[in-house]
């Protein structure tokens, strides 16, 4: 097996809780928003994160590019120790690491134009200058799909779908070998998320890029992973191939969230399985496995109640967290 | 054949601009029929129209600077809801039709007690007594799933999390027990375990109470478990009408067909998705002839020319294409 390009080992992620006396004193508890998260990326393959909202999924990517200090655990890019890396050596190390957010309106500057969005790195990693800045510019909104005719104009001037698609010309400016795609698609509509999906999958095949791809969608994810890890409630609860994740889900968390897609086929009859209740808050997490409250397995049992399941081999790269994963749902 | 309960003829829904940026023509000949006890998925993408035309029903578009064309109808019941007097109007509205919106959090009133909101339409259209009323909003909180009633009745919103909240929602608006409830996006903003319970909740309840839905959303996912009949938006104006079963098998318009195309599934086989081609024009500039046919890989020279009409495709199945009238070019152009 070749270096993982990325490895994350052991990621841990505190956020302390509310404040006592008027916000003040001490924190009356932490909220463990990633925990014990562990997974590792080739080069070149495309690692999908999914869980619904707060499971910890964008606190993950976060934390990779240091948006956010982790609390414990190690990150690993090219074999160097991202967590330890000086100031200077992380704005080195971030050409090679970028990301992509959800939502484009919110993450361009909007007093910016399309091409001082596009110039400003360049410029900070003294890329490119004078005519070829522009040279450079230009090919990147092609490469995106996007007229050169559109670099004098302002984010509230673009559609949903150009803004995104200048938010990956953005992080494709500096050349990385590596990019966090945070939601990408979410905000758009199923149109333009096509083109922007398919977008992903050209760029990747022409630049030869390494994707950490999170979403809530696991149809959207199905379509553009190679391996796919399982969030709830802040842990990885299940991680395979993606074919052996979606053709066969162990975890009964991941076996209820296959099963609550809506699928656009009306003949289709749907096996739906739903779960009770909401997932807990990560302030105040279930003893033993986080899931337990939700879990419609029928061999549930106090063990689940008190003893957290580990992650475990249960066939080529697929490891689940759950004491009663080999048993039929 | 039954009488559709709600006919929507013609629906012109215009806001002018401040700014003298043009006419946005949100809604621009929308024509459509619920009938009693059915549910009517009406999808399309950001801008279509769809959300305006759902408001434009219960006359909830701001004016200015929105309005509604004269020569617009919306019989309901056998009444023109555009020419009503406000009080006639009030007396329809969360009575006879009620309405659950895509954002529980800004569609519920911060300050006051669920059961409170709940139970308003109640006491305003039933004139019940606040005992009677408080009873009723704990019934209806039972009835859309919530444990433990008789406490939460006494909560607030803040206190709820998103999927309750649309719970609540759903019990403000069930609980005079409307003929049509209209749901606009009422699953969007939740993940897709609590939707799958809220969908399977809304499937229950219009068992129970008979009523019609109109179901407004963009995920075709959702539709195809959900409705009875499909009619696809695009700029404006319903561009298809059908069965969903038909809808699914047989998509008449290259619009139903390439938003069909472009969903990725779990159910096929991964494969490169079909994107449609360029993207949503606005509704202050809408393109001359037929709307979609700057993305339509089929289009020729009547398309740019001429506006098509909705044209029947087979009994019960109408789209808005000139391909109805001349099937053989279908053939000529892939897709």
């Amino acid at each position: 097996m070749t270096t993982p390009l990325l490895a994350v080992d052991s990621l841990r992620k505190d956020y302390p809780g509310p404040r006592r006396w008027l916000g003040l004193g001490r924190p009356r508890h932490v909220v463990r928003a990633v925990d014990d998260v562990s997974f590792s990326i080739q080069p070149g393959e495309t690692l999908g994160l999914v869980g619904e909202s707060g499971c910890g999924k964008s606190t993950v990517a976060r934390t990779i590019l240091r948006l956010v200090e982790p609390t414990a655990g190690s990150v690993r890019f090219d074999a160097r120790d991202v967590l330890a890396l000086p100031a200077g050596e992380l704005r080195a190390l971030r050409r090679r690491m970028q990301i992509v957010f959800q939502d484009p309106y919110g993450s361009l500057n909007p007093r910016m134009t399309v091409r001082q969005t596009l110039r400003e790195p360049l410029d900070i990693h003294r890329l490119a200058a004078g005519k070829a800045r522009d040279e450079r510019v230009a090919d990147l909104l092609r490469e995106v799909g996007l007229s050169p005719e559109l670099a004098d104009r302002y984010p509230h001037e673009l559609s949903g779908g150009q803004r995104q698609r200048v938010g990956i010309a953005r992080a494709l400016s500096v050349e990385p070998a590596f990019i966090v795609c945070d939601e990408p698609v979410s905000a758009l509509d199923v149109s333009v998320q096509a083109q922007v999906l398919n977008l992903l999958a050209d760029l990747r095949a022409q630049r030869r890029l390494t994707y950490l791809f999170i979403a809530h969608d696991l149809a959207v994810v199905r379509h553009i992973a190679d391996r796919v890890a399982v969030m709830y409630l802040g842990r990885i609860v299940e991680q395979a191939p993606a074919p052996a994740l979606y053709g066969g889900p162990r975890h009964p968390y991941t076996r209820s969230l296959l099963s609550a897609v809506p699928v656009p086929d009306p003949t289709a009859k749907p096996q739906r399985i739903v779960l009770q209740g909401d997932p807990p808050s990560p302030a105040h997490p279930p003893s033993g496995c986080p899931f337990h409250p939700r879990c419609p397995h029928p061999a549930k049992n106090d063990r689940c109640r008190t003893e957290l399941p580990l992650l475990r081999d249960m066939g080529p790269g697929h490891q689940v967290a759950c004491h009663f994963a080999e048993q039929p749902m | 054949m039954t009488e559709p309960l709600l006919r929507v003829r013609d629906l012109r829904t215009y806001f002018v601009s401040e700014r003298g940026s043009g006419t946005a023509r949100a809604a621009d000949g929308v024509s459509f029929d619920v009938f009693p006890g059915e549910t009517l998925g009406i999808v399309g993408e950001s801008g279509c129209g769809k959300s305006v035309t759902s408001l434009s029903i219960l006359r909830l578009v701001p004016e200015p600077p929105g309005h509604i064309l004269p020569g617009s109808l919306i019989e309901f019941e056998g009444r023109n809801l555009l020419t009503l007097a406000p009080r006639e109007l009030r007396a329809i509205r969360g009575n006879r039709i009620a309405m659950v919106f895509q954002e529980p959090l800004t569609s519920l009133n911060p300050v006051l007690t669920v059961g409170d909101q709940i139970a308003e339409a109640a006491v305003v259209h039933q004139r019940l007594s606040r005992r009677a009323a408080r009873a009723r909003a704990v019934e209806m909180l039972a009835q859309v799933g919530i444990a433990d009633p008789g406490t939460r009745v006494d909560q607030y919103p803040h206190e709820l999390s998103g999927g309750m909240r649309q719970r609540v929602m759903i019990a403000m608006a069930l609980v005079c027990h409307p003929q049509l409830l209209i749901a606009d996006e009422p699953t969007t903003a939740l993940d897709v375990t609590i939707q799958a319970q809220i969908l399977e909740l809304l499937d229950r309840l219009q068992t129970e109470l008979g009523m019609a839905v109109m179901l407004i959303t963009h995920d075709l996912g959702i539709v195809a478990g959900q409705a009875d009949r499909v009619a696809v938006m695009y700029a404006g104006q319903v561009v298809e009408c059908a069965t969903t079963k038909d809808l699914f098998a047989q998509p008449g318009h290259p619009y139903t067909e390439g938003l069909l195309a472009s969903v990725p599934r779990l159910d096929r086989p991964r494969e490169r998705l079909h994107a449609i081609p360029g993207q949503v024009p606005a509704a202050t500039a809408w393109p001359a002839g037929c709307r979609f046919h700057p993305r339509c890989p089929h289009a020729w020279d009547r398309c740019r020319a001429e506006e098509p009409p909705l044209l029947d495709v087979a009994l019960g199945h109408t789209a808005r294409c000139w391909l109805v009238a001349e099937p053989a070019r279908r053939a000529g152009t892939a897709p």
